[in-house]
């Protein structure tokens, strides 16, 4: 027992040192999980002296439920995607910026410098952007893939080898730009048709699966999987010989950003390390570790040139236009989450 | 063996006990062969390397995986130990306190952690260290840890003691033994082999625990789980392969080291 | 004494009995703090009101538990009927628990015996053996699960090589596989408590029983199994309980394609439902279920033990 009760007092000791840090020179970010490289952490706690502490998430929704089970307030700033920035500054989870405050404001490429998510960028800034469509095994089928009816009405090959994301938002999304109809309808006619289009589709649906989206492309066991940008290529890389739709319906664009949470332990901190971001070579940096695309201006000329070449990054002529999931009012939520139970019951 | 006639042994036991194993371990020597692989990739093999590892012990996230590896096994050695003991004393006072009003509440409470989803008791378990402003940190993995390890713990524990008569204790004390000499002298022997399936059981789970831990862990604050769950973006990396071999690596020492240990007390 | 022990040994006695509040007290006071108030604290959210995205609002409502037990159609404002689809997913979870239970007491029962037969010295070692697995974090050791099981994978690989298939098994997200997943997640938790208990018996009872002419496997069944009938349920509560609530298996290996209630909770709290009162009140039946499927269970051995002692 002795031992043990020497042990149990070096872990509350440990414990209590964590607990009882300096506020001052200090930044705690909220992440996800494996999408900054360390060494650019390290790079901004050399240059500013401020040490940098970084708990992770796995989806924006367990952020959100983490703040708000009372984790605000312990955080200076996180990287939501970008309809969960529309969310949290709904729920007064965002701080906003004066004009002037972040130095390197200008540098924001000009086409995210207005998201209707955060207009003006008041409480975020760029992190990283790419889209999410469907991958095709080329030795499954050779035929046209460009068109959502690949994921929605397959032809009899790829029937009952479809990989879906398990996401509310994506797979709902992608069906509405499948029917054409808008993402938050209120139109009961389009909603029922929307509900059944689903059922009917889910019969040639292999799995729901995040988490492994690329593994089950690399190794075979999907021939398509709705999948990000980025994904795809890495299974590209890896040997499998997919190929990212860009279909004439549509398909859905998502940009994480930085954001200044409210009650910010570490405001003037937090300000830093979003200037930090927005220098070229910092956020080029990440985006050669992540393979997603940055939204600041003259990053171009320190990105791997590869990464430029991808074909996951280059829509063919015919591809429809790229839309963000859109964040809809409670009763129409109400609807979608029937829709959604619906399909997993 | 000592053949057909030998009442202990069951025909097929032993190779349902082998299946058994080969089920186990299966999946583990892809995990092991997987983590010498060149490759990015967990399906394609591409030749041997030794990259992964490379990765663990110099790459950039060397530092974060120490750090996350000495919390997750102290914490789980902590909660492990803390749990059975106080499984262990609730064993006893439920199987050899008589009965008594309560007892059936007193069982519902103690296998509460596994009745409520984890999610739940994580979300709950969060809203209410912060009800009470308790600050989340090492301490308050440790403490949910504690808590959802015991009914791990009491289960073996209780169901060896449910099987271990009383005669010897009343013996030991017919004896002129106190009570607690019974205890320590008797009954807590006897117990062993409850108390150390318990303990396992409570190490095994608090080892693995992810959904709990991130939810109550503090900013910055690492176990092995909470390091290694890859982004939903990214993947997993195969490093995650190579620690998960190196862990192996370290317990298939350590029942070496026990078996040694065991032998050489058969040759006392 | 065999009599009690025949019983399943499971009378409690009372050498503790002045003790026993303080026995208990460390328990008490660490799962009520820890567990029960968190708890309790669900059942009180479950009865309030939704917060749109997450939370809740101080306002009393049944509107989860009417969300539960009544369909009122796509867009809320059909007449209401009876709700199967929570039903439906909550048997679905405690079919595939129950299946998962079986397999995990069916191999984990043999192998729990084979190893409280080894010498006394090597037992520790056995038990070793089957908890090293368990250092591999669950998520790794469920994907190269997976990775075995798949049409292209190993286990197909080799059931074509020696000729027992002509064609791959499709076992990936099929119910079998949810089913193979959760057992192998939770196996030592069957083959320790059995084998805590086993390592007990007294062999002298099977001695007795062969003497007279009862068949090794009459023995089994007759003398044996009540006698660790105690490891034999706790393995099952140990097993069948978390399988009930778990996600990831059924996700991975499953597919996802249908909710179990581990993923149909788990979305109410980290999806985009974000339904804290309905979360809660998913979990609240959840538990209800499960504290009376125990206290069946410990009604029913404690009236085998009055019979048998």
């Amino acid at each position: 027992m002795k031992p043990l009760m020497t042990c149990s007092a070096a872990a509350l000791a440990l414990a209590l040192g964590a607990n009882a840090a300096a506020a001052e020179g200090e930044l705690v970010i909220y992440h996800w999980f494996e999408y900054i490289p360390q060494a650019l952490l390290d790079q901004f706690s050399e240059e500013t002296g401020i040490k940098v502490t970084m708990d992770t998430y796995d989806s924006n929704e367990a952020m959100l439920a983490s703040l708000k089970a009372g984790g605000i307030g312990t955080y200076d700033v996180a990287v939501p995607g970008d309809y969960m920035v529309k969310i949290m500054a709904g729920e007064g989870l965002l701080d906003t910026m004066a004009e002037g405050e972040l130095a390197n404001k200008g540098n924001i490429a000009p086409e995210w410098a207005d998201p209707g998510f955060d207009p003006g960028r008041q409480s975020s800034i760029p992190y990283q952007w790419g889209s999410t469509s469907f991958s095709v095994n080329r030795d499954v089928f050779d035929g046209d893939i460009q068109t959502t009816d690949i994921l929605f009405n397959p032809p009899a090959e790829l029937s009952g080898k479809i990989n879906m994301l398990d996401s509310q938002g994506e797979v709902l999304a992608m069906a509405a730009i499948h029917m054409g109809i808008e993402q938050c309808s209120t139109d009961r006619d389009k909603l029922k048709a929307l509900n059944a289009m689903l059922q009917d589709a889910k019969a040639h649906w292999a799995s729901f699966n995040s988490d492994t989206a690329k593994e089950v492309l690399v190794s075979g066991d999907a021939a398509v999987g709705q999948i990000y940008d980025g994904f795809s290529a890495k299974a590209r890389i890896e040997g499998a010989n997919v190929e990212y739709a860009f279909p004439v319906q549509g398909y859905i664009a998502w940009m994480d950003n930085v954001v200044l949470l409210k009650d910010a332990p570490n405001r003037d901190s937090a300000i830093k390390f979003m200037d930090f971001l927005l220098e070229p070579e910092n956020i080029a940096a990440v985006s050669n570790y992540a393979q997603y695309n940055a939204g600041v201006s003259g990053v171009a000329d320190h990105l791997d040139p590869e990464l430029a070449k991808q074909p996951e990054k280059n829509p063919h002529d015919k591809a429809g236009p790229a839309m963000f999931i859109e964040v809809c009012d409670e009763a129409t939520q109400a609807v979608y989450d029937q829709i959604w139970t619906n399909l997993k019951k | 063996m000592k053949g057909p006639f030998d009442l202990r042994s069951y025909t097929g036991f032993r190779a349902i006990t082998v299946l058994c194993l080969i089920v186990l371990y299966a999946p583990l020597i892809v995990v092991t062969v997987y983590s010498f692989n060149a490759s990015q990739s967990l399906t394609n093999w591409e030749g041997l390397s030794l990259r992964w590892y490379a990765d663990v012990f110099t790459g950039p996230e060397s530092g974060k995986f120490k750090i996350a590896a000495r919390n997750s096994f102290v914490i789980a050695l902590i909660a492990a130990s803390v749990a059975t003991a106080i499984a262990t004393l609730a064993a006893t006072g439920m199987v050899r306190g008589g009965r008594f009003r309560g007892r059936a509440l007193s069982f519902g409470l103690i296998s509460l952690p596994i009745m409520v989803p984890e999610i739940v008791l994580a979300v709950a378990t969060l809203i209410f260290f912060n009800a009470i402003g308790f600050d989340r940190g090492l301490l308050t993995i440790l403490l949910a840890h504690i808590a959802f390890c015991i009914p791990f713990a009491y289960l073996p524990i209780s169901a060896r003691m449910q099987g271990i008569e009383d005669s010897y204790e009343q013996a030991a004390m017919d004896l002129y033994a106190t009570r607690r000499q019974a205890f320590t002298r008797i009954l807590l022997p006897l117990m062993m082999p409850g108390i150390i399936s318990g303990f396992l059981l409570a190490f095994i789970v608090s080892l693995d625990d992810f959904i709990i831990t991130n939810f109550v862990k503090g900013a910055g604050v690492e176990t092995l789980p909470t390091a290694i769950f890859g982004s939903v973006k990214q993947g997993i990396k195969p490093n995650i392969m190579a620690i998960s071999t190196l862990l192996l690596a370290v317990s298939v020492v350590m029942v070496t080291l026990s078996y040694l240990v065991g032998k050489s007390d058969n040759t006392k | 004494m065999a009599a009690g022990a025949a019983s399943g040994g499971s009378a409690t006695t009372d050498t503790y009995k002045d003790t026993r509040t303080w026995l208990l007290m460390p328990a008490w006071v660490t799962l009520s703090i820890l567990v029960l108030a968190p708890v309790l604290m669900m059942l009180v959210y479950s009865f309030l009101t939704k917060e749109f995205r997450g939370g809740v609002i101080w306002d009393f409502s049944l509107d989860a538990y009417d969300q539960f037990f009544f369909d009122r159609g796509l867009f809320g404002d059909d007449p209401p009927r009876i709700e199967w689809t929570y039903v439906t997913i909550f048997w679905r979870s405690i079919w595939q628990a129950g299946v998962a239970t079986l397999f995990s007491l069916l191999i984990g029962f043999p192998t729990a015996y084979f190893i409280a037969t080894r010498p006394a010295n090597l037992r520790p070692v056995w038990v070793f053996l089957i908890t090293i697995p368990y250092w591999v974090n669950l998520l790794i050791r469920t994907v190269s699960m997976k990775f075995l099981l798949r049409d292209q994978g190993p286990l197909n690989d080799a059931l074509i090589g020696i000729g027992l298939i002509d064609s791959p098994l499709h076992i990936v997200n099929t119910n079998l596989a949810v089913q193979l997943g959760l057992f192998y997640s939770y196996l030592p938790f069957m083959v320790l408590p059995i084998y805590a208990a086993v390592e007990r018996y007294n062999f002298a009872l099977s001695e007795a029983a062969a003497d007279l002419y009862a068949s090794k496997w009459v023995t089994l069944r007759r003398v044996l199994l009540p006698s660790v009938r105690p490891g034999v349920v706790a393995g099952c509560i140990l097993v069948f309980v978390p399988s009930m609530g778990s996600f990831l298996a059924p996700d991975l290996l499953g597919g996802a394609r249908n909710f179990m209630i581990g993923s149909l909770i788990e979305e109410q709290f980290k999806g985009n439902a974000g339904n804290w009162p309905f979360g809660a009140a998913a979990s609240m039946i959840l538990l209800s279920l499960v504290l009376i499927i125990l206290m069946l269970s410990a009604r029913q051995q404690a009236r085998a033990d009055k019979g048998g002692g």
